[in-house]
């Protein structure tokens, strides 16, 4: 093993421009021992990082590598907690990029869960901790590569990646995408693009049916709103219910926040709540608005979401709204109910502006749910349980299923027709521009991880 | 508003909305109480040894099943005292989490 070559040792690394905007970049190459990692690929990595950190300028990690240099023993694992430490250090200061091309194992699989954003080809990414072959001899259960930790498995059902493409330019092309709607480090500003005037393609006054057990797509209601209708979504086909992604309003990045009701109804849920608190703190780190709209039926009750832990996940939610200190606007479209109120970006978390459209029900739950206790005395002791629920439900809806209450309390600054939506966001984040928190000096919180 | 072939109703606090239900809610498993009568492994491994009978009498903490799993012998005990009614596995047996090993009665 000493006196084989190995050239560039099985990773290159290097620096270059996407748009005019600086980047440093890794590539292991799998051609080359399996694209293992030992010290000296571990240094060239880490060499890398550090310019990256030094010059302040996002890090893409082309990741495709078997793992540990088993031949070099722990001075491959020390290349690992290496890249590990700097990735952490770099975390909320530099943007990380992190790309699938190839199956990768073991320790090669931690550095991309540390950074940001991971990127997915279908078919080329493979992510396991331990793959196929010691899950059959150590358990007995057989899996294939693809169903372990495919780039399915990872965009779908685990939540790892966030991007997922069905070939590598396709995949190249969204890195390039992501890369101009977000800022070089955590000082500056995302580049301002020529602002554009959304593509008149949703009429955002029939997006949202009134009736708040309808389902709609809640990606319509973003696109109505931003620059040429231009989503970029995050994390499209995990936790569906939860819609995030990235959109520019007169040419400022603006990173959006939606509940959709037509998965799931849109609730909150131990998927969902990760998802979005995690988007929140990355562009709280990285100075981009937030604009969160709300529609949602509460959180997804059942004994698999309360053991899965969704009190904790669901105020990760919670912490990182209350955390952020960029411009935080919400709208809330239908339905606003209970924790899920709160949580979803509430003045009470300190968002800047709180705008509701008419058909807004501000509410600790649902009217059926409400009146059934509130009222359940007079329900059950009636003749006629059904008609007296019915009326009761009806009383409901009139006195509480608005925005009105929330208003006259100031948790609501405006009730505002669908169509001024835009007007209204883009005069908010004008007003926003300057805001200036700061939070109580502290080593680092405590997130509910 | 979308096409309704895939939608279906999810009651949230006695409403009903019309929404996709994903996957992964679709496969959940409904909780179910743990079954006293039965000894289910906990994790995968391999039956090395079985230390019971069918019909042998067991004390609180004997010996039940030694059940080899990543690298370690795990001595699967009683909790109670109790008569074994029937051995669902053999000594050489992989078995996958969950599985019923033991029945008691």
């Amino acid at each position: 093993m000493d006196k084989k070559s190995l050239p560039g040792d099985g990773v290159i690394i290097g620096s270059g421009t996407i748009y005019g905007s600086p980047v440093a970049i890794y590539a292991q190459d799998f051609t080359v021992a399996g694209g293992s990692l030992g010290l000296m690929h571990s240094r060239k990595i880490t060499k890398i990082m550090d310019h990256a950190l030094k010059m302040k300028i996002p890090l893409i990690g082309i990741n495709d590598s078997g793992g540990a240099r088993i031949q070099e023993g722990v001075n491959s694992l020390a290349g690992y907690g290496e890249i590990f430490f700097r990735n952490t250090i770099s975390s909320g200061v530099i943007p990380q990029l992190s790309v699938i091309l190839g199956p990768c194992a073991g320790g090669a699989v931690y550095s991309p869960a540390l950074t940001d954003f991971v990127f997915v080809v279908e078919n080329i990414s493979k992510m396991f901790i331990t793959g196929p072959e010691v899950i059959k001899t150590v358990l007995g259960e057989e899996i294939s590569m693809e169903e372990l930790g495919g780039a399915r498995i990872h965009s779908e059902i685990t939540g790892n990646a966030h991007f997922y493409a069905k070939s590598e330019d396709e995949c190249f092309d969204q890195i390039k995408r992501l890369i101009r709607f977000i800022p070089g480090n955590n000082t500056l500003k995302a580049k301002c693009f020529e602002p554009a005037e959304p593509e008149n393609l949703y009429n955002i006054n029939n997006i949202v049916p009134e009736d708040p057990t309808l389902p709609y797509d809640v990606r319509h209601v973003i696109r109505s709103v931003i620059d040429k209708s231009d989503f970029f979504e995050i994390m499209e086909m995990y936790a569906r219910n939860m819609v995030i992604g990235f959109g520019r309003m007169e040419g400022h990045t603006v990173g959006f926040v939606a509940n959709q009701p037509m998965e799931m109804a849109g609730v909150l849920d131990v998927d969902s709540s990760d998802k979005a608190a995690r988007f929140i703190r990355f562009c709280d780190a990285f100075n981009i608005p937030l604009v969160t709209f709300v529609d949602l039926p509460g959180y997804l009750p059942g004994a698999d979401q309360e053991h899965a832990g969704v009190i904790r996940h669901g105020a990760k939610v919670l912490y990182a709204y209350s955390e952020a200190t960029v411009p935080k606007i919400t709208v809330i479209l239908r339905k606003a109910y209970g924790g899920g109120y709160i949580a979803m970006s509430s003045r009470h978390l300190r968002a800047d502006f709180v705008f509701a459209w008419p058909t807004a029900e501000i509410a600790v739950m649902g009217p059926e749910g409400a009146a059934n206790i509130i009222f359940r005395k007079e329900i059950m002791s009636s003749d006629d349980p059904d008609s007296v629920r019915k009326q009761k439900v009806e009383e409901y809806k009139s006195k509480f299923a608005n925005p009105y209450v929330a208003a006259s309390r100031g948790y609501i600054d405006a009730v505002i027709e669908p169509s001024e939506t835009r007007k209204f966001l883009l005069h908010s984040l004008k007003v926003s521009e300057n805001k200036d928190v700061t939070l109580p000096a502290k080593k680092h919180g405590i997130p509910p991880f | 508003m979308e096409k309704q072939d895939d939608f279906q109703i999810l009651n949230i606090n006695n409403s009903l909305y019309i929404t996709r239900l994903s996957s992964k809610f679709l496969n959940r498993k409904p909780y179910s109480p743990p079954d006293p009568k039965t000894i289910i492994s906990s994790i995968p491994g391999t039956v090395l040894d079985i230390l019971v009978k069918e019909g042998q009498l067991v004390g609180k903490g004997d010996d039940l099943i030694l059940l080899d799993s990543m690298k370690m012998q795990n001595r699967l005990k009683s909790e109670s005292e109790c008569k074994i009614k029937r051995i669902r596995v053999n000594k050489g047996d992989k078995v996958s989490k969950g599985t019923v090993l033991l029945e008691l009665e």
